[in-house]
């Protein structure tokens, strides 16, 4: 028998379509679900990084 | 034809807009920069965006959207993998670990992480000498994507050439006007404009042709139109896979959705982007955005891209790559014009235009970066040197530019995608083991990865030189030397060299490992400090 999704009746087809949807669907649950995790304090070398990455962007 | 004076006053207006911005954002000093070292978020909408729009270019919305038109709706798969693995993948399991690393390094580009990672000059240079000199192969299929829409909306009074050159100078524009800097407004504006662009088109597709179902029928209806030549490639149908197997089945799954789909991992100029913020926690609230932001840029190009075919069957007679005269590059420009109205087809310009160029201001800046301190001060001149940095990367820059334009004439119709393919293909063979090494495996060696990057770029090239047939017998050396088109015989003749040269590259380094002397245990150790 041949299921048909939304007019596509190739499983290929319909299944990438349905994936696409699927892993959107968790993309925005995962954000959401850690929206207020991984926080992290700025480290030396976090400052050091910026300070070193505008020397670069401004000689530019 | 549209009304040219209209248009050029509002593309003029859209450029004074992002000069704007990018003047307010700089006087402001509200980049990403000054977020991060105040100890600031950084709006999960603008490092969302930001990122999505460097990703998503006219490459993108033209030439894979026209390839959509030929190939159907399995190209979708690719979007999948844009999401699955441009975004989840690289995002979670990637982007946390590379700005961690690349804050313990200090690495500044993606082959100076690398470098540093492995404590060798050699990687890094190595790896910047390769996307300098293979990165224009990808932004002249940017270029191209944005000169054939201006083409086609500006047609008769502007040829490929004319908005080639015209695209060029507002390129040249935006970067000399700092462009390069990604100030979080333009990037925003930018990335926001192609939203809108992409769910109005979309909207507008389905709507015109009767809704989601009724479209995709509509599409499964005309599969009797497919060209006989390309059903015996293996064309089933727009809304079915080509057959298994067939010479369309592995361009479609090999070159396109695996060469793009995980090459993108290894792009230079979107690694860098997770050394910009704060946390983990600002790519965490990034991931949401970033998803949906992709799915309605190549999912919308896609479905766009294939159905297209219903509209001009119904209104012309005739299938999208008939319209286009047998060039996939320009099936959507010719889509846009021909279906939208006019004030549609001005914001898809802007929308284009945003596309293109947050894309090449950060491909032309990771380019001239290759060149200046990768190449010549960390490899040449082994860090002693510092004098000439900034001139050579603005060589680098305008180097790159010219190569790119010249790439923009010279090459052949049909190219975006397959240009596209080939530069993310070629950088997740080179890359790709070294980068995961680099994140994930205290014990890869020096010698291991670059094993692993001689194996994955010599290979590649090996492959696209003498067993692709379409490069092989395009390039010509394997007909000069050994007289005949490719080495190989059918499947291989087809299969992208991602496929054989990635899993060739992975065990190449993890084997020279097991054999070659440690990197010390401090390095390491600094390497993965608060991991």
């Amino acid at each position: 028998m041949i299921m048909t999704v939304l007019g596509i009746d190739d499983a290929g087809v319909w299944l990438a379509y349905l994936l696409c949807i699927l892993s959107t669907v968790y993309s925005i649950w995962y954000g959401i679900a850690n929206w207020n995790k991984g926080d992290e304090e700025v480290l030396p070398e976090d400052k050091k990084w910026v300070e070193d990455e505008k020397k670069a962007e401004e000689g530019l | 034809m549209n009304n040219l004076m209209m248009l050029t006053v509002i593309v003029v207006l859209y450029l004074f807009v992002i000069a704007w911005l990018g003047w307010y954002g700089y006087k402001k000093t509200k980049n990403t920069l000054d977020y991060l070292v105040a100890g600031r978020d950084t709006h999960p909408f603008i490092m969302s965006l930001s990122y999505g729009a460097t990703f998503i270019s006219t490459s993108a919305i033209v030439g894979f959207g026209g390839a959509a038109a030929l190939f159907g709706m399995g190209l979708l798969w690719l979007t999948f993998l844009n999401i699955f693995v441009g975004i989840i993948i690289a995002f979670i399991v990637f982007g946390k670990r590379t700005r961690k690393m690349g804050h313990n390094l200090d690495a500044h580009t993606f082959p100076e992480l690398l470098g540093l990672r492995f404590q060798s000059r050699f990687i890094q240079w190595f790896a910047g000498l390769i996307i300098f000199l293979f990165m224009p192969l990808y932004s002249a299929a940017v270029l191209i994507g944005a000169a054939r829409f201006i083409e086609t909306t500006f047609a008769p009074q502007v040829n490929f050439n004319v908005a080639l050159l015209i695209y060029t100078l507002i390129i040249c524009a935006y970067v000399l006007a700092g462009g390069l800097k990604g100030v979080m407004y333009t990037d925003a504006l930018q990335g926001a404009i192609m939203f809108v662009g992409m769910i109005i088109l979309l909207a507008f597709t389905y709507i015109k042709l009767g809704g989601i179902t009724a479209a995709h029928q509509a599409l499964a209806n005309i599969s009797n139109l497919v060209p006989a030549k390309l059903v015996e490639q293996g064309h089933q149908g727009w809304t079915h896979m080509p057959a298994l197997g067939s010479p369309l089945w592995w361009s479609l799954i090999s070159t396109i959705v695996m060469g793009v789909g995980i090459g993108v991992l290894t792009q230079p100029q979107l690694a860098v982007r997770f050394m910009t913020v704060k946390s983990s926690k600002e790519i965490n609230r990034a991931v949401s955005i970033g998803g949906i932001f992709i799915l309605c840029m190549t999912g919308v190009a896609f479905i766009v891209g294939a159905l297209s075919n219903v509209y001009f069957v119904n209104t012309l007679g005739k299938i999208s790559l008939a319209v286009a005269k047998g060039n996939v590059d320009a099936v959507i420009p010719a889509y846009i014009n021909a279906a939208l109205p006019t004030w549609f087809v001005y914001l898809f310009m802007l929308t284009l235009l945003s596309a293109a160029m947050s894309t090449s201001s950060s491909q032309f800046h990771a380019m001239g970066t290759a060149i200046g301190r990768d190449f010549f001060e960390k490899g040449i001149w082994e860090g002693k040197n510092t004098k000439y940095t900034v001139l050579l990367t603005r060589l680098g820059i305008v180097f790159g530019v010219i190569v790119t334009v010249i790439l923009g004439f010279k090459l052949p119709d049909n190219i975006i995608a397959l240009a596209t393919a080939i530069f993310f293909g070629l950088c997740a063979s080179t890359f790709l083991p070294t980068y995961i090494g680099a994140l994930f495996i205290k014990e890869m060696t020096k010698a291991g990865v670059i094993a692993s990057m001689m194996t994955g770029f010599f290979g590649t090239a090996f492959w696209l030189l003498f067993i692709h047939q379409k490069e092989s017998a395009a390039l010509g050396l394997c007909k000069f030397i050994f007289d005949q088109p490719t080495l190989a015989s059918y499947p291989w003749t087809v299969v992208d060299p991602i496929v054989v040269i990635l899993p060739i590259s992975l065990i190449i380094a993890v084997i020279v490992s097991l054999f070659t002397s440690k990197l010390t245990k401090e390095h390491v150790n600094a390497c993965f400090k608060h991991f």
